[in-house]
């Protein structure tokens, strides 16, 4: 079902707040103007890119701010989002995950994430990374200096991130993640085929438990 | 005698159904609760060809998207595609559904423990990161992604990598008119939003020993807030009682069930990967200046002064860095949500309303958390109080909380100030522009009464 996620070439774009929340990535209720009625489970809309980050991309007019990050003409074909801590945080919605993608965006480097926005961006093909602070911010010090914009490369099989100086930094991921991306393994076939598995779990627990395996009111 | 274990340890390792690996396991849910945004789960099911593994282990109820105020269809909303589209997918897997209308209907989170479908020693998955709520009863319940509902509905289970553990110890006596809310706001002012990140987190301590149920679901709502995706606390005397004679609480069973649930509690001498104590006895009435829960302070301070760092924050929230938080115009109130909807925080907030008035110019909404609560309410004369009072009185469901209520209608204007007993002030979160202020339903209704920022006690001290 998935596919592999193979080594790219991208521009980085640098945007280092700490504690970006889900919200922020994908409003729930949109501004008047736009051209989406919310992001809330509506997956596969052509234009669920157009309102990722809406509060900070347009005004109030509904114009483009020139000065966010992904409105700069060299980063907005970015594929790699540099960002600050705990991004991510909050609310559960997975159309944060999905507005990124669309963007074009395929890997997120932080020192932190959010821990269900983590778990997304997995099931999507989306390459979260963590990597301690200075180290982000020496990437996008980088990133910024770049002109035009500046390639980075990230190379899973590897476990590098090659800055367009040369630098490679490694990075590490879960093995349990970085087998699934590489080989584009798909989580529900994986654990489908632990059937009997889980029907054993299912027998062993409904004995020692068993008020809490046939759940009836008693209305 | 085997090692001293934490809840959380004792919890995870009932629910392994295989070890994967580097810290990952693959765990059995035992409640799998859906809400109406898992409409687009159903679909995503259809186009796989995949069946619901145990549609008689989960359960669900239109909460996000349902009119609150203005429900002019109370059963059916028919006209709302996440609702209709919900309630076609769950009757097509044979999955019990709370449908508007329905006695039990009502926020997840909510009727999840008054119908005691959270039990304690559970594992509980839901598409809503305040699911973390239900940890209250010594449950392990996290929130989930779309993708990952689909895979519970077909599996029963979720790849979950073991987080390490901390515990908060928190002792000393709340002061009048301070809520478990201003706790946990205190708490994650204190600590910062990401203070638990990769942590399971357990409350513990006097404080929390001593808390209604009531109380710690409240206080486990907003442990994401903290960056736990899990929180919990032990099992007690206090969670049976809580219990006990509820819809789906055990019947046949219940002498075993108490005896395991008392066992759950942390062993003497368990050890967690980190530790912190907290003096719930210093926290003052807590409301939230920023965009983040972390951007919290007692209603008797300042706003923090402008620096680089904060100014985006200052001029969104349309404060001066520096200047007294109390005092300041407000637009709105809402009370509700899954952090503050309870029976008891509407009672608390029409202890404050009885006998005075919404100031002119002010816009307050009071929304059950459950049908059941309301009914409750209403019997009492609360939903009287109220009206009396100018607030207008609506139906269960998120509402304003996530700004998605009536297909996010339910939404404040650009700048307006709210005063929310909701869990987050993130920037939009109450439609665009808002300026959420987070509080407890005291603090809220005294703000709605007063049409400012203003400390409860004195309001309550000066009649």
């Amino acid at each position: 079902m998935a596919e592999p996620f193979l080594a790219f070439r991208g521009a980085a774009a640098p945007l280092l707040r700490a504690n970006i929340d889900t919200d922020t990535i994908s409003p729930g209720s949109r501004p008047a103007n736009s051209t989406t009625k919310s992001s809330f489970g509506e997956r596969g809309s052509t234009t669920l890119a157009a309102d990722l980050f809406a509060n900070w991309r347009y005004d109030a007019e509904g114009n483009e701010d020139p000065n966010f990050v992904l409105n700069r003409a060299e980063f907005r074909n970015a594929k790699i989002l540099l960002a600050g801590r705990n991004f991510g945080c909050g609310s559960s919605r997975e159309s944060a995950v999905w507005m990124l993608k669309e963007w074009g965006l395929r890997c997120i480097v932080a020192p932190s994430f959010g821990e269900i926005f983590y778990g997304s961006c997995f099931k999507n093909g989306i390459l979260p990374v963590q990597l301690d602070e200075a180290t982000v911010e020496r990437l996008a010090a980088e990133a910024e200096a770049g002109e035009p914009a500046a390639l980075f490369e990230v190379d899973l099989e590897h476990d590098t991130i090659r800055t367009p100086s040369g630098e490679r930094v490694h990075i590490e991921l879960p093995k349990l993640r970085r087998d699934a991306l590489l080989r584009g393994l798909d989580d529900i076939e994986q654990t489908l085929a632990r059937d009997a598995e889980i029907a054993r779990f299912e027998a062993s627990a409904s004995a020692a438990y068993p008020w809490l395996y046939a759940p009836e009111s008693t209305r | 005698m085997s090692q001293p274990r934490t809840l959380f340890e004792k919890l995870w390792s009932r629910h392994v159904v295989a070890d994967l690996g580097d810290g990952f396991a693959l765990l059995y849910v035992d409640r799998h609760l859906l809400n109406d945004l898992a409409a687009r789960g159903f679909i995503t099911l259809e186009q796989r060809n995949l069946g619901v593994r145990r549609a008689d282990l989960t359960f669900g109820t239109p909460d996000h998207t349902v009119a609150t105020l203005d429900r002019a269809d109370p059963k059916r909303e028919d006209n709302n595609p996440y609702v209709v589209n919900f309630r076609s997918g769950a009757r097509a897997h044979g999955i019990k559904l709370f449908d508007l209308g329905d006695a039990e209907h009502g926020i997840i989170h909510v009727i999840a423990s008054e119908l005691a479908l959270a039990l304690p020693g559970s594992t509980i998955a839901c598409g809503d990161s305040h699911t973390c709520t239900l940890g209250a009863f010594g449950a392990l319940a996290w929130g989930i992604g779309q993708s990952e509902l689909v895979h519970v509905l077909a599996t029963q289970t979720s790849v979950q990598r073991k987080p390490r553990t901390m515990r908060v110890r928190i002792d000393g006596e709340l002061a009048p008119h301070v809520t478990p809310k201003d706790l946990i706001l205190a708490l994650i002012g204190h600590l910062g939003v990401a203070g638990a990140s990769g942590y399971a987190l357990e409350f513990a301590g006097t404080t929390i020993e001593r808390m209604s149920m009531e109380g710690r679901l409240t206080v486990c709502n907003m442990a994401v807030e903290l960056g736990a995706k899990f929180g919990l606390i032990a099992p007690d005397a206090t969670t049976i009682e809580y219990l006990r004679g509820r819809a789906y609480a055990p019947a046949i069973h219940s002498y075993e069930a108490t005896r395991d649930w008392l066992s759950l509690a942390s062993d003497e001498g368990a050890t967690y990967d980190a530790e912190r104590t907290f003096d719930a006895s210093l926290v003052q009435p807590q409301i939230t200046w920023g965009t983040s829960p972390e951007h919290v302070i007692a209603v008797g301070g300042n706003v923090p002064a402008e620096r680089d760092e904060n100014a985006p924050v200052l001029a969104y929230a349309g404060l001066d860095g520096g200047a007294a938080i109390a005092g300041t115009q407000i637009d709105m109130v809402f009370i509700g949500s899954c952090t503050n909807s309870r029976i008891s925080d509407l009672r608390s907030a029409a202890d404050v309303a009885r006998g005075r008035h919404v100031a002119s110019g002010v816009t307050a909404w009071v929304v059950p958390g459950s049908q059941a609560i309301k009914d409750e309410a209403e019997r009492e004369g609360l939903d009287r109080v109220f009206t009396d009072a100018g607030f207008r009185w609506g139906s269960p469901g998120c509402s304003m909380c996530a700004g998605a209520g009536d297909q996010m209608t339910e939404i404040a204007a650009p700048q307006t100030r709210i005063v929310s007993t909701t869990n987050r002030n993130f920037v939009g979160r109450q439609g665009p522009g808002s300026r959420t202020h987070l509080a407890s339903p005291a603090m809220a209704a005294a703000a709605a009464v007063t049409g400012r920022i203003c400390d409860v006690r004195e309001l309550v001290a000066n009649g």
